[in-house]
């Protein structure tokens, strides 16, 4: 048998199905991932590429996704500077490209970086339409060299996500009691200043203390259980907060199934059966 | 005789069963069925009451390790099995990303019975799709406080491990409590 410490790379591979694009966000958000998550669905194929859990590149299919389409399409390019730069081939790089017309002053840096952004944002939002599909994480292929790389942060387009589930039996699996409590994550990268919340969501992160359960925080904002709890998994997944006991109803200390027997027996009966385990 | 008990629990076809057989020293007393159910044809049989198997560990003192049925229509068993038990060890397949929201409530409900010491084992990680263990670990939302330690339910040495380290945190928690 092989030994599992052997594995040099393990997988992560699976179905949107069982699976979700947000689930996926969130993994790579956590575990900083670099690499190229692909995805494909009966119809199309899509690749993501990040760096340190942050958004870098995507593509959409056989979609051109050339910085000059990129522009031209946010109509920060004219059909006649598009042509132009499609008629010069492939004789320089996006990052190239890119240079040369900020310097020429076609465009600013921010327009390029925000145009970049938002066609980064829109390939995601249209994979969240994909409930089905499989995918595959590649740790070895990084984004792209040649184009310019983003550094998009993920809880933003998690939290969308969480917005977009419309089954009310997943959001009952995610979050099964309303007698949790949420509290903030102790994450130093974290910023909740930078989340885009709606009015609804901020009013329920105000409200977030491990003293106050989901429920205390639902029934407080008349919000029903669907939408706290959709809220809640919104902030659950792009790891803002996680999912505490509410502090009043902490579990009792540890209670051996060992009765009649003081706390030295039970250590002592525990060692004889380490011991018996080991011999086996 | 005294007799203590620890408890295997997990989504259908974790590897529950085979976990058990792998130790026990008697043949498991295994409440298995023929699948009918369409959806859950992953293997031709489960377990609908409990595993059952024993490890003697000296003349005066018995481990019984239950298993329990991975079938949600079966969870009324799962509290009873839970009532007295040392701790309890929730097995997940590593290549199943489907069941791991499954394994998050199980996890969920055992903890709400008893609030005694637990492992995650993740089984089937001898297998080319197996999951890493840090992503299952953000995938089961499990706390960094929280074991999950990798397992082929069907090899010795691999069980051993899954229950020695359980053992090691029952003591742990025990000689905390002491203190």
């Amino acid at each position: 048998m092989p030994s599992v410490t052997d594995a040099v790379k393990m997988a992560l591979k699976g179905n949107l199905r069982d699976f979700s694009l947000t689930q996926l966000l969130n993994l790579i958000h956590l575990a900083k991932k670099s690499g190229t998550l692909f995805l494909e669905d009966s119809k199309s194929k899509a690749w993501l590429a990040f760096r340190e859990g942050k958004l870098a590149y995507a593509k959409y299919g056989d979609e051109d996704n050339s910085l000059a389409a990129i522009l031209y399409n946010a109509r920060k390019l004219n059909a006649n500077q598009f042509r132009a730069i499609q008629e010069r081939g492939n004789s320089m790089n996006d990052k190239e490209l890119g240079l040369l017309l900020v310097n020429a002053g076609y465009v600013s840096q921010q327009e390029v970086l925000a145009s970049l952004q938002d066609y980064l944002m829109t390939i995601v939002q249209r994979l969240y339409s994909w409930m089905e599909g499989v995918f595959y994480f590649d740790s070895d292929r990084l984004p792209p060299s040649d184009k310019i790389n983003l550094r998009l942060n993920l809880e933003n387009l998690i939290i969308e996500g969480a917005r977009r589930l419309k089954e009310v039996e997943q959001l009952q699996d995610e979050i099964p009691s309303l007698d949790i409590a949420l509290k903030f994550r102790d994450r130093p990268d974290a910023n909740v200043r930078d989340l885009r919340l709606s009015k609804e969501e901020w009013r329920v992160v105000s409200f977030i203390n491990p003293k106050n359960s989901l429920k205390q925080i639902a029934q407080a904002l008349k919000m029903n259980d669907i939408e706290i709890r959709r809220v809640a998994y919104g902030l659950v997944q792009a790891g803002v907060v996680e999912m505490v006991r509410p502090e009043k109803t902490l579990p009792r200390p540890i209670t051996p199934g060992i009765p009649n027997t003081t706390p030295q027996e039970q250590a002592s009966l525990v060692r004889r059966i380490i011991q018996r385990i080991r011999s086996l | 005789m005294q007799t203590v008990k620890m408890v295997v629990t997990g989504p259908f076809n974790a590897g529950k069963t085979a976990f058990i057989r792998t130790v026990s020293e008697i043949d498991v007393v295994s409440t298995e069925r023929k699948i009918t159910k369409e959806s859950e044809k992953v293997k031709a049989t489960t377990t609908v009451a409990m595993d059952f198997g024993r490890i003697t560990i000296d003349e005066d003192l018995v481990l019984y390790l239950f298993g329990t049925p991975g079938q949600r229509r079966f969870d009324f068993m799962w509290e009873i099995l839970s009532e007295g038990m040392l701790g309890f060890i929730v097995m997940v397949d590593s290549c199943r990303p489907e069941t791991f929201r499954e394994a998050r409530s199980i996890l969920e409900t055992f903890r709400a019975y008893a609030p005694t010491p637990y492992i995650v084992a993740a089984n089937k990680q001898d297998l080319k799709d197996a999951w890493d263990l840090e992503d299952m670990r953000i995938a089961l939302r499990l706390d960094s406080t929280v074991k999950i330690l990798p397992c082929v339910a069907t090899d010795k040495e691999s069980v051993k491990t899954i229950l020695l380290e359980l053992l090691y945190q029952i003591l742990q928690e025990m000689e905390d409590g002491a203190t």
